[in-house]
């Protein structure tokens, strides 16, 4: 099914009663070329690129529940590539350029909207900060501005300059970044790589790996029987360290909540993204109308995908702090997500001890951004048996290495991440 | 979620600050390497019942050992943490 204006114009005049299923619902073979266990965006990602850039076409993504049921239908949308440290601003950077070609690539729409992301700033040592991060960026081939009080207050009269502890003094600005629609994202990956022949099986829960004499991974033991594979990919987030353990491998991760958040309907307020700088607080407003929010994860481990009061008291002062009248705003709709927090708060994409089986983890808040990016180094990663440049530093044995890419400086404690 | 201090009795869970997992232990100063990056950086990161490590800094800055299912957040047992405080208990 290949989608236009002429595939809306026919379905137009039929009433729309006659749209095909976008992606085929496929049941498990005997074996496959490569597995990949998780059907969010990353896992999906991971097996179009597979498919269209490595030639890989006999690939199955198994997935416990829907596909996009976890983390790529619980983020907040928000995509940008203002990262500072090595290893990150060239692969955010990556994907960002995927998001920009990613609705050509797939023949879908994802709504991807590059209505900029605002990081604000509130004193003159968070402004230095931001320079050094936006020079980061130029020098790297990305976009970047630094805006000062004036320049907001033409476009942004709302913000809360005269705030007595943080007041807005300016913000770094990064127009290419915005947003896209989630669950569009896993719909077309799905699409795109059903097309090219893989099968995405849901309601297929990995219950343990097979190995042979040699201690290879030579498939998967699910909940619709033992399924065989070259090779088995993990891209399951929040669940790394359980799917990891099943293999005998513990992990550098530790899974927390985040919760993310939806206001009313109001009319057009917010252009793009924003960021509170002395807090956790970032917003952007959808095209419904509702404000979609977030800030920091609850802080202690969990796999409950439901948070507590503390950190939704602790989002929404963020919020007041920066935009006072969202006040009278009501709350319509909060969920949770599980996060795999690393311990340095950046990703592990890499092979494991475990010969044939590779490892994508630990996103921590990132995730969604990550999601072409992801797809494109790990499919390089399993296809050539060797990291994809913009990859190479998110190896598993950085901790022990001391090469950590701890972008907030905080060490290894991921709640602090 | 709230929590049962034993010193203080139940508060809720904005008093309270997580630092972890309680079961890693810092290794001898004489420690190979594999164990001291076990202890800083492994976890067993458990999806089920776990004893935590927790202060009360909002109360009465004590830590306690929270045993807690990360699946459910049902909490079963909080006790002071092996230390002054404990022994403060046990009088």
């Amino acid at each position: 099914m290949k989608y236009s204006i002429f595939s809306l114009a026919r379905a137009a005049l039929s009433g729309h009663k006659n749209w095909q299923r976008t992606w085929r619902d496929a049941t498990p073979k005997d074996r496959y070329d490569v597995v990949i266990i998780g059907g969010g965006g990353h896992g999906l990602a991971t097996a179009w690129f597979l498919a269209s850039e490595y030639g890989i076409r006999n690939v199955a993504v198994v997935e416990k529940g829907w596909i996009g049921s976890g983390n790529a239908g619980r983020n907040t949308t928000i995509i940008r590539s203002n990262y500072g440290l090595p290893g990150n601003t060239g692969f955010y950077e990556l994907s960002m350029k995927l998001w920009e070609r990613m609705e050509q690539d797939l023949n879908y729409n994802a709504m991807v909207s590059q209505r900029g992301v605002l990081n604000l700033y509130h004193s003159d040592a968070q402004r230095d900060a931001y320079a050094r991060r936006g020079n980061t960026m130029r020098i790297n081939g990305i976009d970047a501005e630094l805006l000062d009080q004036a320049a907001l207050k033409k476009m942004l009269p709302f913000l809360n300059f005269d705030h007595a502890r943080f007041p807005v003094q300016g913000g770094l600005l990064q127009r290419r970044g915005g947003t896209a629609r989630h669950d569009a994202v896993a719909w077309g990956y799905a699409h795109a790589a059903s097309e090219l022949g893989v099968d995405i099986i849901q309601n297929c829960e990995v219950t343990g790996f097979v190995r042979d004499a040699n201690g290879k991974v030579t498939g998967v033991e699910t909940s619709r029987g033992r399924i065989g594979a070259g090779k088995v990919g993990m891209a399951v987030a929040g669940s790394s360290s359980r799917v990891a353990d099943m293999a005998g491998l513990r992990l550098p991760i530790e899974s927390h909540v985040l919760q993310a958040f939806v206001s009313e309907a109001i009319k057009p307020l917010i252009p793009g993204v924003m960021t509170f700088g002395a807090g956790h607080f970032y917003v952007s407003q959808s095209d419904k109308g509702g404000l979609v929010f977030g800030g920091d994860i609850d802080g202690y481990n969990s796999y409950a995908q439901r948070g507590n009061l503390p950190v939704m008291e602790d989002v929404c002062e963020g919020g007041m702090a920066i935009i006072p009248m969202i006040g009278r705003v009501r709350l319509l709709r909060q969920w949770g997500g599980i996060m795999d927090m690393s311990m340095d708060g950046s990703p592990i994409i890499d092979k494991t001890p475990v010969d044939g089986l590779y490892l994508n983890a630990g996103w921590c808040y990132g995730g969604f951004k990550a999601t072409p990016g992801s797809g494109l180094v790990f499919a390089h990663l399993i296809a050539r048996d060797e990291s994809h440049k913009e990859a190479a530093r998110f190896r598993l044995d950085r901790f022990r290495a001391g090469a950590m890419i701890d972008e907030k400086g905080q060490g290894a404690q991921p709640n602090l991440h | 979620m709230r929590i049962t201090c034993p010193f203080c009795g139940e508060r809720e869970l904005g008093e309270f600050t997580y630092l972890g997992d309680a079961k890693p232990a810092r290794p001898a100063p004489g420690a190979s390497e594999d164990e001291v990056y076990d202890y800083v950086y492994l976890r067993d990161n458990i999806a089920g019942v776990m004893d935590e490590s927790w202060y009360h800094g909002g109360g009465c800055r004590a830590w306690l050992k929270v045993t807690r299912n990360t699946l459910t957040h049902e909490i079963s047992a909080v006790e002071p943490a092996p230390g002054a405080g404990a022994r403060q208990v046990a009088k």
